[in-house]
């Protein structure tokens, strides 16, 4: 390994918000991968949560179900699977959306010139739309479900790493390894990817990585909604929607439903503390001045 | 400066026809027959003969090429013509001036607990560097950052309405909202708290605020974290500066050389993520309204939206949009006259 590298981990390993937040991960991670053998999936479909009883008032938490049940359904399962779902949306999302990022902001950055004009005005179109309003209305044209989310998320999610890395690109442009590239007859393509974008991806990557957790958020909050994951799906966001209705309707009867909302509660809240400090963390080491 | 606001005002009608474009190939996307239903009561469209049906469909241009096409949707939108909207039961333009008092409200009083304990924390935590107070300040905001607004929204449900029966959700109580539609209570401001207070009626301005707290409290939560985190960052910034120094060697009172020296300066970054926050609190409205079950322009977009209402859709979108784009001018030009640094440049 080398001695930097070395010396950046011992960095990370040294800072404790760092440590909770690669554990918290950790843990994710080993019950995302282990979620077969944690809840068993009972049909054709894992990601579907078992109706364990046609009741459909919330139970709460017992040794059969240890988180409780809500609307019919297990809480415990929706939880251990959502992490899945959590994984694959925020992961899905953030990489795919980083990518077009990357393509736009280094062409724009890189040719500059009227490509540049043009790509920059459509980045602030898409900017002119709240992200949370974007994402509703596109999934509802595109027709709901969780595939649709995750595309609309990832139409209005690539304008921040875009701006990123042209700014970064228009900095690296006029040093002198990329002027030497050029004018050796290197192809254009050739230096954006061998020269410009390996100097200029950190900051993207730390960028990335504290999107996740926010992504996260959206997603389940158009779960929450009723436009994302459909209606048993395991996802944290339509687990809460279920809460909230059993809520509303519940005047005065004190925190007879608290499971239904503090169990999936708790693992979204991790789950997206953990990517913002790992985040938080990267930032710190790989580049100093921009702690806050 | 009247160059730099010449140039962000050319850019605004570019903007707003790309935001046109969006919106309006989006519509394209669903085909003239069901966009009929965006633009007439779905409830008369089975009473109506093929050859009624057709003259609506030329009315609104439904047949024409694109261009064409485009052009009356933007000259029907800019009239104010925005169709019929489902889920409100009239007129989309009527469901939206209805239900935009409610927001505007909940919104603008939110600003203000957002603001001053977001940058009242945050000072505290710069001047307390690395002591206890500024870890926990700290701590506060990575959670609440990490806080989606509708868990927090729910768990404020649980605790205030189902445990405390304080804080009820929805607009009004039943009573209140009888009292505001009846003729006596005369409407000045179209919203509620303040027309209250002007009829003298205190128990329904009590009323209305009990209703507000628990979203204002949700809505702020976030930004708080937010907030919080941009001032310290600025002010500590600001504390390295030499003029700090200066003003510390020459022996002034530390008091006065955060409150008259740093905490000016600080304030400038704060502004212009201040500026987008505020426009944030009402794409934020969204969430909140419908965890609260409150009437507004944020739940009627969500509802239309998972009600497929086309029309209703369309015109939150624009609204949205407008709101952001005016307002980051607003906030750039503001900007612009607090930082003479970035005036002459």
């Amino acid at each position: 390994m080398r001695t930097e590298t070395k010396r950046m981990i011992k960095r990370l390993l040294r800072n404790p918000s760092a440590v909770l937040g690669f554990s918290l991960l950790i843990f994710f991670t080993v019950i995302a991968i282990g979620a077969p053998l944690i809840c068993p999936p009972q049909s054709y479909d894992p990601y579907m949560i078992p109706i364990v009883t046609w009741d459909k008032t919330p139970q709460p938490p017992s040794t059969e179900h240890p988180f409780g049940v809500i609307d019919g359904r297990d809480i415990f399962y929706g939880v251990i699977w959502g992490t899945r779902t959590a994984f694959k949306v925020g992961l899905i999302v953030t990489l795919t959306s980083t990518i077009i990022g990357l393509l736009i902001g280094s062409v724009a950055g890189y040719f500059g010139g009227w490509l540049d004009e043009i790509l920059m005005r459509i980045t602030d179109v898409f900017l002119s739309i709240p992200y949370i309003l974007a994402a509703i209305v596109v999934t509802a044209f595109l027709g709901m479900g969780l595939n649709k989310v995750m595309i609309s998320l990832i139409m209005f999610g690539w304008m921040a790493t875009a701006r990123l890395i042209r700014g970064n690109i228009l900095q690296v442009r006029e040093e002198q390894y990329v002027l030497a590239a050029r004018a050796l007859g290197v192809n254009d393509y050739l230096v954006i990817l061998k020269h410009v974008l390996p100097n200029t991806i950190f900051p993207v990557v730390i960028q990335a990585t504290m999107r996740i957790g926010s992504l996260v958020i959206t997603a389940a909050a158009l779960s929450f909604l009723g436009l994302g994951a459909p209606v048993g799906y395991a996802d944290w966001g339509s687990l809460l929607n279920f809460a909230r209705n059993w809520l509303l309707g519940a005047s005065g009867e004190a925190f007879k439903y608290w499971y239904a909302i503090v169990y999936p509660g708790v693992a979204m809240v991790l789950f997206v503390l953990a990517w913002n400090l790992v985040g938080d963390a990267l930032r710190d080491v790989f580049d100093p001045r921009l702690r806050g | 400066m009247v160059a730099y606001i010449v140039r962000r005002l050319l850019l605004l009608p570019l903007i707003l026809f790309g935001i046109s474009l969006i919106v309006f190939g989006m519509i394209q996307s669903l085909g003239s027959d069901r966009l009929l239903a965006a633009y007439v009561n779905p409830g008369l469209l089975d009473k109506l003969t093929p050859n009624q049906l057709e003259k609506i469909k030329e009315k609104y241009g439904l047949k024409d090429p694109m261009v064409v096409r485009y052009v009356k949707w933007l000259k029907n939108t800019l009239s104010g013509d925005l169709g019929w909207s489902v889920v409100g039961k009239e007129p989309v333009k009527d469901a939206i001036l209805n239900r935009l008092p409610w927001t505007v409200e909940l919104a603008l009083y939110a600003i203000v607990p957002v603001v001053f304990v977001g940058v009242w924390l945050g000072m505290i935590a710069a001047v307390n560097r690395d002591k206890f107070i500024d870890h926990f300040v700290r701590i506060f905001a990575v959670v609440g950052w990490s806080f989606p607004d509708f868990v927090f929204g729910l768990l404020v449900l649980m605790v205030f309405y189902s445990v405390l029966g304080w804080f009820p959700p929805g607009n009004l109580s039943f009573w209140a909202d009888t009292v505001v539609k009846s003729p006596e209570f005369k409407r000045f401001t179209s919203l509620v708290t303040l027309d209250a207070l002007f009829n003298g009626r205190f128990d329904v301005f009590v009323d209305a605020m009990q209703h507000l707290i628990a979203p204002i409290l949700t809505l702020s939560w976030l930004w708080w974290a937010y907030l919080l985190r941009i001032t310290r960052s600025s002010m500590l910034e600001v504390l390295t500066k030499e003029y700090i120094r200066t003003a510390r060697a020459k022996g002034l009172a530390e008091n006065v050389v955060i409150n008259k020296h740093a905490r000016k300066n600080a304030m400038i970054p704060v502004i212009t993520v201040g500026g987008g926050m505020v426009i944030q609190l009402f794409a934020g409205t969204v969430i909140v309204e419908m965890v609260f079950n409150r009437t507004g322009m944020g739940s009627f977009t969500a509802t239309a939206a998972t009600q497929l209402d086309y029309a209703s859709i369309m015109a939150s979108t624009l609204f949205y949009s407008l709101i952001l784009v005016i307002g980051n001018l607003v906030i750039d030009i503001l900007y612009a006259a607090v930082d003479p640094r970035i005036r002459f440049s």
